[in-house]
């Protein structure tokens, strides 16, 4: 199917850029879903419904890049033929490395002292540190100005991301 | 009054048709079928006026089964073949069962090595697989609607919990087939009871489901907006419910007992199945009233005389309530979103008929919960309006449900960890892949262990299956690329495939949970139920060839008569018809094997058709939109 091939952006009818209509994506995201989801073709031949299944499922991995600012330009990257190469390149500059480890230990010690509050601080601080990073990579995106600044800064987001997830994951532990 | 519905033009497959479709809440502790009838959806009653279906089936001396009522009415003076709560043991294994000495049933394990695991219960009649009672529970079910119908249903959307995992969800579709149900759809309860509630209310916004059934607790988190309900997140326990509750005040009673005769001795089974009914009444009881009595004569002559009231209830059972609430603070965070933008949180389940379980729910979400549908009911009336559409018998494209699945599902790499390839929460339908490679050179083999749970350890997770790719060309170890795509359809059913790369050689795995039953031993329960006699089992053969021959050939009239001529060659044109011709000759002999190879034909031959007329459906999807949003 063409529909399969064409880029993430194109698919919901957006222009292939990092600053999206994050409403009219949800929108489209809903029109294509009411196309194509499986509980269209339920009376359908089995042909159509193995393909409704292969293009409902694409457009939710779709939307899902999209939707989320570290993976839209992530896959923006790869589309200018740009690898962020998050495995395998972990330099990263010494100031971020400190901030790294600043952010550790405060976790280890919330984490120590079952310091819900202190916690959600952390979680507020990395809201905004990597709102910081989005919008230096909407400057370093836009016309393509700075590829290479771009991709250092979707490295540090990864890990921001990370961090937020890992902070989630002792809350959970502690409520539990 | 209801408005009657009429169909836009050319939108139904076969609009003249009404086709008979369901819902069916298969609870832990009541089951009720629902359908939609003049566009309202009801609940179908029995000849006695009931709605409500105890999900209780007795196995009598004669080989009969009693199931609802009746059963119930005889599950104190008969409890080792009286099964309630039959739900709870649904795709799980001995080892799985919390307070089994508290359960009056003769526990066997499996011996079938294929469904290892898989738990059965001993009766007068043999041992009986939770599968095989549900099934009867939805037999009785189908056989009401099908009176109140008047005639055959052409299938149903059943209900699971949303936090059933991938065994339980497959247990309960093998119950269905056994009840010989078309299962349009497993629906998710609380995403059912957010169709009933949202479509009653014309509700937008984001709202919370709370839903505590007898066996099962669920949360989720939805987003409605203009007939399309997206499941935000979800999250629960699917061993917690009302059935906790009665254990609880079962437990007090005993201590009670032993409090006066300290060396009392155990209960007869009779006596545990007495005493939780007593308990699950006094439960109920203390909804609108200060204090409960729990009176009755035990077996050994002993007279139970004791006052249970509300502020003992609620201590002793605080605990159970707040058990809830840990999944429902992870359900909110894994939406992203805080308590100030949800619109509104309903109650759903019999359980949330509890005052203190009302009152903790307002005091988390700081507002009152909505209890304007009947908490009993509601599960079956989303899933019948699901299932209205599902059979094609609504035309407009409102309604639209996007779930998601509730559990991470990962492989086991080495020193026993495990990697996520689908987090929890993911929508449906979905498809990962992700590529591994060999550990050793010249390694031939590569198995897979499929696991489901959040924990990092395989021992902490759910084993779902393990298979295993052979043949793979002897390569310097690291060479290799085996990709492993997983894929959960909308019924949220999980299937696995590894492919080697770099040679192509492929290996398709459908995983079947180990605590599934296997093909043939549905096959042999099949067998002893309906006692087929050989030319009965080749008429059915025959029946669901043309059953399936027919559906083809409707679905592809309509779809020829919509875009042949815009989308299809002339000499394609010629090629599907003819096709459709042959299809309908040999549909007419009583040979079923022809008529499949045809129907595959077909279907095999409409491929790129079929994939052409989604691709112009993109365009027509998003069309109509100002330019603007176009630019590139």
């Amino acid at each position: 199917m063409e529909l399969l091939s064409r880029n993430y952006f194109e698919l919901f009818g957006l222009p292939t850029q990092f600053r999206i209509d994050s409403d009219r994506l949800d929108q489209n995201y809903r029109k294509l879903q009411s196309e194509f989801h499986p509980d269209r073709f339920v009376s359908g031949s089995a042909s159509e419904q193995k393909q409704s299944f292969q293009v409902a499922a694409h457009v939710n991995d779709a939307y899902r890049t999209l939707k989320h600012p570290t993976q839209r330009a992530r896959y923006l990257l790869k589309l200018r033929g740009v690898d962020t190469l998050e495995e395998s390149n972990t330099a990263m500059p010494a100031d971020f490395l400190m901030k790294q480890m600043e952010w550790r230990e405060a976790i280890e010690e919330a984490k120590n002292d079952h310091n819900l509050a202190e916690l959600d601080n952390l979680l507020q601080l990395m809201k905004v540190t990597s709102k910081d990073y989005l919008s230096k990579l909407e400057t370093d995106l836009a016309d393509d100005k700075d590829l290479v600044s771009a991709s250092s800064i979707v490295r540090k987001l990864s890990f921001v991301d990370k961090v937020t997830s890992d902070i989630e994951q002792i809350i959970i532990g502690i409520e539990d | 009054m209801a408005l009657l519905q009429i169909s836009e033009p050319g939108m139904s497959a076969a609009p003249h048709k009404h086709n008979l479709a369901v819902g069916i809440d298969l609870g832990t502790t009541n089951s009720l079928v629902a359908t939609v009838r003049s566009g309202m959806s009801t609940v179908l009653q029995d000849e006695h006026g009931h709605a409500l279906l105890p999900s209780v089936v007795r196995y009598l001396e004669n080989n009969g089964v009693e199931v609802g009522h009746d059963a119930q009415a005889q599950q104190s003076t008969d409890p080792t073949n009286t099964i309630v709560s039959v739900k709870r043991f649904m795709g799980r294994g001995l080892k799985d069962i919390a307070n089994r000495a508290h359960i009056p049933y003769r526990f066997v394990e499996n011996t079938n090595k294929e469904s290892n695991g898989m738990l059965q219960i001993e009766t007068r009649v043999g041992n009986k697989s939770p599968v095989e009672i549900s099934a009867e529970i939805l037999k009785t079910l189908r056989t009401r609607a099908e009176k109140a119908l008047g005639g055959e249903l052409t299938g149903a959307v059943i209900t699971v919990p949303a936090y059933f995992d991938e065994a339980q969800r497959q247990a309960t579709k093998d119950a269905a087939r056994l009840a010989g149900i078309h299962v349009l759809r497993l629906l998710n309860e609380p995403t059912a009871a957010a169709v009933a509630y949202g479509l009653d209310n014309a509700s937008e916004g984001v709202y919370v489901i709370y839903d505590l059934g007898g066996g099962t607790f669920d949360i989720s988190v939805l987003r409605l907006s203009k007939g399309v309900f997206e499941v935000l997140a979800t999250n629960g326990d699917s061993a917690l419910g009302g059935d906790d509750f009665d254990h609880r005040i079962f437990c007090w009673i005993l201590d009670q007992i032993r409090l006066k005769v300290p060396n009392f001795s155990p209960l007869s089974e009779e006596d545990t199945r007495l005493l939780l009914t007593k308990s699950r009444q006094a439960k109920e009881w203390l909804t609108d009233n200060y204090e409960s009595q729990i009176t009755c004569k035990l077996s050994n002559g002993y007279f139970v005389d004791i006052t249970l009231n509300v502020s003992q209830f609620n201590e002793f059972t605080q605990n159970l309530v707040s058990k809830t609430l840990n999944p429902t603070r992870k359900a909110i965070r894994d939406a992203g979103l805080s308590l100030d933008e949800i619109n509104g949180v309903v109650l759903v389940g019999g359980a949330t008929r509890m005052p203190h379980i009302r009152h903790a729910v307002a005091d988390f979400f700081k507002q009152e919960p909505l209890t304007n549908l009947d908490p009993d009911k509601v599960v079956a009336l989303g899933a019948a309006i699901q299932a209205n559409v599902l059979a094609g018998n609504r035309s407009d494209k409102d309604l639209l449900l996007l779930d998601v699945t509730p559990l991470s599902l990962g492989l086991e790499t080495m020193g026993g960890l495990v990697e996520k390839i689908i987090p929890r929460n993911a929508t449906l339908p979905v498809a990962r892949a992700q590529e591994f490679t060999t550990f050793k050179d010249g390694q031939t083999a590569m198995s897979f262990h499929v696991l489901q749970g959040e924990r990092e350890l395989v021992s902490d997770c759910r084993s779902l299956a393990k298979f295993e790719l052979r043949g793979i060309p002897p390569m310097a170890a690291g060479a290799a690329r085996i990709r492993v795509t997983f894929q959960i359809d909308a019924d949220g059913l999980l299937s696995v495939s590894a492919k080697e790369q770099t040679s192509g050689l492929e290996s398709h795995v459908v995983v079947k949970p180990s605590y599934g039953l296997s093909d043939e031993e549905i096959g042999n329960m099949l067998k002893s139920s309906f006692l087929a006699a050989e030319n009965d089992k080749q008429a059915r053969a025959v029946r669901e060839a043309q059953v399936e021959a027919a559906r083809l050939l409707e679905s592809i009239t309509f779809a020829m008569d919509q875009d042949a001529d815009k989308i299809l060659s002339p000499d394609e044109k010629e090629a599907i018809y003819s096709q459709m011709e042959a299809l309908k000759e040999i549909m007419k002999s009583d040979d079923s094997q022809a008529i499949n190879r045809a129907t595959e034909k077909l279907n095999k031959s409409t491929e790129s058709f079929a994939a052409r007329r989604m691709d112009a459906s993109v365009t027509k999807a998003l069309a109509g939109q100002n330019l603007d949003s176009l630019e590139i």
